[in-house]
């Protein structure tokens, strides 16, 4: 009994680790901007199609996938920046919201006219097959997700807080006047981020189709776990957004095996709800 | 007075006189989706539009709504009209739990957490064996009496929604020109100015909330007396959200008539397209209307309706503009 508890824990925390490494992009975009992507899951659902396009199309292996994905992705971000971000970034709140809300229907509906509403799948043991660690059964594909997520969010930190581009986008995102009165282009800066945080998606999105179910709606229901990480973790912050993710991956698959699959969805959501009600500054983050 | 009343009278003129103009079974159907697609945005409206809020999980009171309808008739044989004050009921609780912590937040916070009350209250329908799960509830397959509005013609439908939309207009227009509207208007130009001068700024985003809520519970009654049945995805789908939104916003939210300028362009839009394209057709109408509202959203927050007015002032007073320009083009040079 207790075994199993062990296996779906670790279970959680490597899916966690993915959920923490595209949090942290919608994160880095919100606390740098104060702008809330709504089509953040579905980039990772675009992530996820990238991976299965290049696998089903050229035959090569899904690692090659996964860097096809993170730059397409990227790219993506930076096209996302310049021709609809920066245009409502200053306006109402209303466009704010309208403008990725929409682009997020743009892209669901584009890939489900596209490949239609059907399960698709990647082949499984495409990574690998099962490893045994002191009895612990581990899918190969969720332990290399979980490991390669966990060492780029951690980059991703670092990033931000150990080099000059960090310090750079760090000074936009507190005053983008004074940054540009520095000689720091707050447009490039900005532009970086966004490269940064849909590449973030890309690459998590290339990593869970290895073992994920691959439907153009995922993106809504990532979305809402990406949703609740940051608040949970405290807008703006990578590291509280790693805790978060983790965190929500194992109370995701504790949930799903004590209570039934089909409730760990409802678990988590309604944690998000009780945490606007009750700390909506999140669990690090101060009043 | 009597001018400003001119064009309301118009269109009512012409609404009451469409079922007559066009009078094919189709027409009639369309025109009544046209008004109850027209009642919902403009139930979305009052929070959306006037008070800035934007709630991307409306369909959760449209859900209430014809969900209470249907129930009431499959649990107890009751006319679907008695389930619409539980419904409205309901409404209005859930929009009392989600504004009360999330209205004192910003604005992204009431959008995210709409969409998550949204889809946690799906998935526990679809999961409620009492409220039909996955296959829903149905409504009267044979009408007993006029009570349980079970039409088959659209025009008794035409007729009910037109006056619902009316009384819907009635109460937003009513609520601009009260003491409410003058706050609401206050907070959206600058909710901590507002604030500093004693507007009671939650609390007034809480009540148009509500009032939202409830109206829009009333249009998914409305809904499911006309369909009679009510699934997970007619009643709680994330797209009714999207549609009831996108209506409003094209239209021009934060106007009294946007949301029906909204309807009466993509209603049609949308039926046509469906016809055409059959169901493969529901993924493009869907990519449309993402298109639509980045469009919107980029270039004419405003909708339509702004659009056409800011067009019609422009001509009828060019010079006066253009000085304007000049001279706000001079304060904003460095």
């Amino acid at each position: 009994m207790s075994f199993i508890l062990v296996q779906v824990i670790v279970g959680g925390l490597l899916l966690g680790a993915v959920y923490a490494l595209f949090s942290s992009g919608l994160t880095l975009v919100w606390g740098m901007m104060n702008i809330v992507n709504f089509a953040h899951g579905d980039f990772v659902m675009l992530g996820m199609y990238a991976a299965f396009v290049v696998f089903t199309l050229f035959g090569v292996g899904p690692l090659a996938g996964v860097p096809f994905a993170t730059l397409l992705l990227a790219a993506l971000g930076v096209v996302v920046y310049f021709a609809l971000i920066r245009g409502i970034m200053k306006g109402p709140m209303l466009a704010q919201i309208l403008g990725t809300f929409g682009l997020a229907l743009l892209l669901r509906y584009s890939v489900f006219w596209w490949f239609g509403a059907d399960f698709l799948s990647l082949p499984q043991n495409i990574v690998g097959g099962t490893l045994v660690f002191w009895g612990l059964r581990i899918e190969a594909a969720r332990l290399l997700a979980g490991i390669v997520a966990l060492v780029v969010t951690l980059g991703l930190h670092l990033l931000l807080t150990r080099t000059a581009l960090g310090s750079k986008m760090l000074a936009v995102a507190e005053d983008a006047t004074a940054a540009q009165l520095m000689g720091i282009r707050p447009d490039t800066m900005q532009a970086i981020a966004w490269a940064i945080a849909a590449g973030a998606t890309g690459l998590a999105g290339a990593l869970i189709a290895t073992f994920f179910y691959i439907v153009p709606t995922v993106g809504e229901t990532l979305g809402i776990v990406a949703f609740v990480t940051v608040s949970l973790g405290g807008f703006g912050s990578v590291p509280g957004a790693l805790v978060a993710g983790l965190l929500i991956g194992v109370i995701e698959s504790l949930s799903g095996y004590l209570i039934g699959a089909v409730y760990k969805d409802i678990v988590v959501y309604a944690l998000f709800l009780s945490f606007l009600w009750f700390r909506p500054q999140g669990l690090m983050g101060k009043t | 007075m009597m001018r400003r009343l001119i064009w309301p009278a118009l269109l009512l003129a012409i609404l009451l006189a469409y079922p007559f103009v066009f009078a094919t079974p189709f027409q009639q159907r369309l025109g009544a989706l046209v008004l109850l697609y027209a009642i919902a945005a403009s139930s979305w409206n009052i929070v959306g539009g006037y008070a800035g809020q934007v709630s991307v999980g409306h369909v959760v009171f449209f859900g209430c709504g014809a969900y209470a309808a249907m129930g009431a008739y499959a649990h107890f044989g009751l006319s679907p009209l008695i389930g619409l004050p539980a419904g409205i009921v309901a409404a209005v609780a859930i929009a009392a739990i989600v504004g009360v912590p999330t209205l004192r937040l910003s604005g992204h916070y009431f959008s995210m957490a709409t969409i998550a009350v949204a889809e946690l209250i799906r998935l526990v329908v679809t999961n409620t064996d009492y409220l039909g799960a996955a296959v829903g509830l149905s409504g009267p397959t044979v009408p007993r009496n006029v009570f349980d509005l079970s039409f088959i013609s659209a025009l008794p439908y035409y007729y009910l929604f037109l006056i619902v939309l009316a009384i819907t207009l009635l109460m937003t227009w009513w609520m601009t020109h009260s003491r409410m509207g003058f706050y609401l208007r206050a907070i959206k130009d600058s909710e901590r100015a507002a604030r500093s001068l004693g507007a009671p700024a939650a609390r007034i985003k809480l009540y148009a909330f509500m009032l939202s809520a409830a109206l829009t519970s009333v249009a998914g009654a409305l809904y499911a007396m006309m369909f009679g049945f009510v699934d997970p995805d007619s009643g709680l789908g994330l797209l009714i959200s999207v549609k009831i939104l996108i209506m409003a916003a094209l239209g021009g939210a934060g106007l009294l008539f946007g949301p029906l300028v909204g309807a009466a362009i993509l209603v049609p839009l949308e039926e046509i397209s469906n016809s055409l394209l059959g169901g493969k057709g529901a993924g493009l109408t869907f990519v449309v209307y993402g298109a639509i509202i980045v469009l919107i959203a980029r270039f004419q927050p405003g909708g339509i309706l702004t659009l056409i007015k800011r067009l019609l002032e422009r001509r009828a007073k060019p010079r006066a503009k253009e000085e304007q320009r000049l001279a706000t083009g001079a304060t904003h040079a460095p």
